[in-house]
């Protein structure tokens, strides 16, 4: 449909999709000595950024696994002397409650983000009606509203609600922000995904046969609608997870999402150093395993334009 | 009436996401504007906020607000400078294809997967002042590395003091423009390469003449999420700063302060709509644009 000048409009269009950045064969010439100087430098500069980039989770790693009696700040970048399990059994034990909240809480928001989605960008690629094109520039504007300009009637509104009705409050309030708050980088990534993945001529064939919005939409665009769930999912589960902006305003100790539980823990009195570390890799470990198994969805999302 | 029948259905199957972001974007950013245009008066008679404008002139004029938005603009430009050089230079060192390209890539890129307030947490460590005897986190390493000239008092001394705070955003975002700029050069053909290597350009010259200007698109919208990512930056300062850090105070910090602390939530209204303004000024004409583009290419 449009030439994908900017990522935002050009998500899972080829040139900008992660299987393509994987998949593209390497270019190779013959070398001259020039350049094979400039390939030698080149490896050098990679692995030197990478080490660079790498050497927050060797600290992270390393002090996960001292005992925190043993634990001294004079040798926090050597290897554990003593390998221990202890920071970990810590962590966990600290934190589980709120990583199965935070699960519920990211498993949901993302279902429900992706439905909706779905049905959104469906209407904004296929079947448009007066007026849904300025309509859709407005869902894309709240993609980039700093959140603090909602947050305080968004407080005053789930106060409110919880009053009415105290079941809400905790994960189910943070449900419902997420899912409406996601509305515009959902409807975004299916509406590209469908312009480029749903040929017009077959929704115009179903429009001449009288096939209604909704069936149209049930048997030709729902069977083919996999990777943009996918990608929709992998996204929404992975901003839902990793929020602290939200849960820090709606929700407490007692009922919050992983983040809340681990800055707590780091933000004690006595920093026991393996624990708080320890509990960075549990909090994470979600998203990671997320990003090393699906890491090309991972990038699809992110070439959608928008981080939160 | 039969048109109406034929765009009806679909306008329904949109209906609750414009009522839900009518109400929860729209009808919330008028709620704060008009909060912010609000008359105070504490329960004693003294007026806390005089209303209208003058709500406006008063934050701005404030010494701690002014203080927050030095440390925004230092904070964005090393930010924005940062993410766009390693980015720019990584996706150069990759683009033309290396062993293990896909390892450099996971490697620069997952920093991206770990939530803001899990880095701050091990920054906040990583970043810690003390030097010398008494020094951590990088400190200690500098000077275990034999060059311990880099030890820094980091974000909590000084007037650039919001410079040390970048570090960590550029280190998490950093790769995301990599990987922007990757595909923006994996989107441009041999072919035109190869043309120009027979006209006889030199390599410098093909980047600088051929291939960047086709990139000036993915560096305009890069440019645009970094720095209004700048802007909402919360999770990081908090967990990096601890909350109501003065020193390290940005009016995304500062507004939870106001609300929570200082219990003015006229004053956080207002430092919130400034805030979406700045916002609205770069995006509005960025969506307006792209949007123009993509009618005008169909």
């Amino acid at each position: 449909m449009s030439s994908s000048v900017v990522p935002v409009e050009g998500s899972l269009s080829a040139p900008l999709s992660g299987e393509d950045l994987a998949n593209l064969p390497k270019r190779r010439r013959r070398r001259t000595p020039a350049q094979k100087t400039w390939s030698a430098v080149r490896y050098v500069l990679l692995v030197f950024f990478a080490v660079l980039v790498l050497t927050p989770a060797y600290a992270l790693l390393v002090t996960s696994f001292k005992t925190p009696s043993g634990y001294d700040q004079s040798t926090a970048w050597k290897l554990p002397r003593v390998w221990s399990v202890g920071g970990w059994q810590a962590a966990w034990d600290a934190l589980a409650p709120a990583m199965g909240r935070s699960l519920v809480m990211a498993v949901l928001a993302a279902i429900l983000s992706a439905i909706l989605g779905s049905l959104n960008g469906y209407v904004f690629a296929k079947w448009k009606f007066p007026g849904s094109h300025v309509i859709f520039v407005l869902f894309l504007f709240g993609m980039f509203i700093p959140y603090q300009a909602i947050m305080i009637p968004l407080s005053g509104m789930m106060l409110d609600i919880q009053q009415g009705a105290p079941w809400f409050a905790g994960i189910p309030t943070l449900i419902l922000c997420h899912v409406v708050y996601g509305i515009p980088i959902c409807t975004l990534i299916f509406r590209n995904y469908y312009a480029t993945a749903v040929p017009s001529e077959i929704i115009e064939a179903a429009r001449v046969d009288g096939a209604a919005t909704i069936s149209t939409y049930a048997k030709i665009v729902l069977p083919v609608s996999i990777p943009g769930f996918v990608v929709t999912l992998i996204w929404q589960f992975t901003s839902a997870w990793n929020d602290f902006l939200f849960a820090l305003f709606l929700t407490n100790q007692n009922n919050g999402p992983v983040t809340f539980g681990l800055n707590a823990l780091a933000s004690g009195q006595n920093p026991n150093y393996p624990q708080i570390m320890a509990g960075v890799l549990v909090a994470c470990l979600p998203t990671l395993l997320v990003y090393i198994a699906l890491g090309k969805y991972f990038v699809s999302g992110l070439m959608s334009g928008s981080v939160k | 009436m039969k048109r109406v029948k034929r765009w009806l259905p679909s306008f329904l199957l949109v209906l609750p996401s414009i009522i839900l972001v009518g109400i929860f974007v729209y009808g919330f950013i008028g709620k704060t504007v008009f909060t912010s245009l609000a008359r105070v008066k504490t329960k004693s008679g003294r007026i806390k906020a005089p209303g209208g404008w003058a709500n406006y002139s008063q934050l701005l004029a404030d010494d701690r607000y002014q203080h927050a938005m030095w440390n925004l603009l230092v904070l964005t430009v090393v930010f924005v400078a940062g993410t766009m050089i390693f980015g720019l230079l990584w996706a150069l060192l990759l683009e033309r294809g290396v062993n293990g390209e896909g390892f450099f890539r996971s490697v620069f890129l997952f920093p991206m997967a770990v939530s803001f307030v899990a880095a701050g947490v091990i920054w906040r460590w990583l970043l810690s002042p003390a030097k010398d005897g008494q020094a951590t986190g990088l400190n200690q390493l500098f000077v275990h590395l034999g060059m311990p000239g880099l030890q820094s008092s980091w974000y909590s001394s000084g007037k650039f003091n919001m410079a040390a705070m970048a570090i960590p955003a550029i280190w998490q975002l950093s790769g995301y423009i990599m990987a922007l700029f990757l595909a923006g050069f994996r989107g441009i053909s041999e072919d035109q390469r190869e043309a120009a290597r027979v006209d006889g350009a030199s390599e410098f010259k093909l980047y600088w003449n051929v291939l960047f200007p086709q990139l000036s698109p993915i560096a305009l919208s890069a440019l645009i999420i970094v720095g209004h990512m700048s802007m909402k930056m919360f999770d990081l300062i908090y967990a990096i700063a601890g909350q109501s850090s003065y020193t390290a105070e940005v009016p995304a910090t500062l507004m939870w302060t106001q609300m929570f602390q200082l219990n003015n939530p006229t004053a956080a209204a207002v430092n919130a709509t400034i805030l979406l303004v700045i916002v609205a000024v770069v995006v509005v004409p960025y969506l307006v644009y792209t949007n123009r583009t993509e009618k005008g290419g169909r």
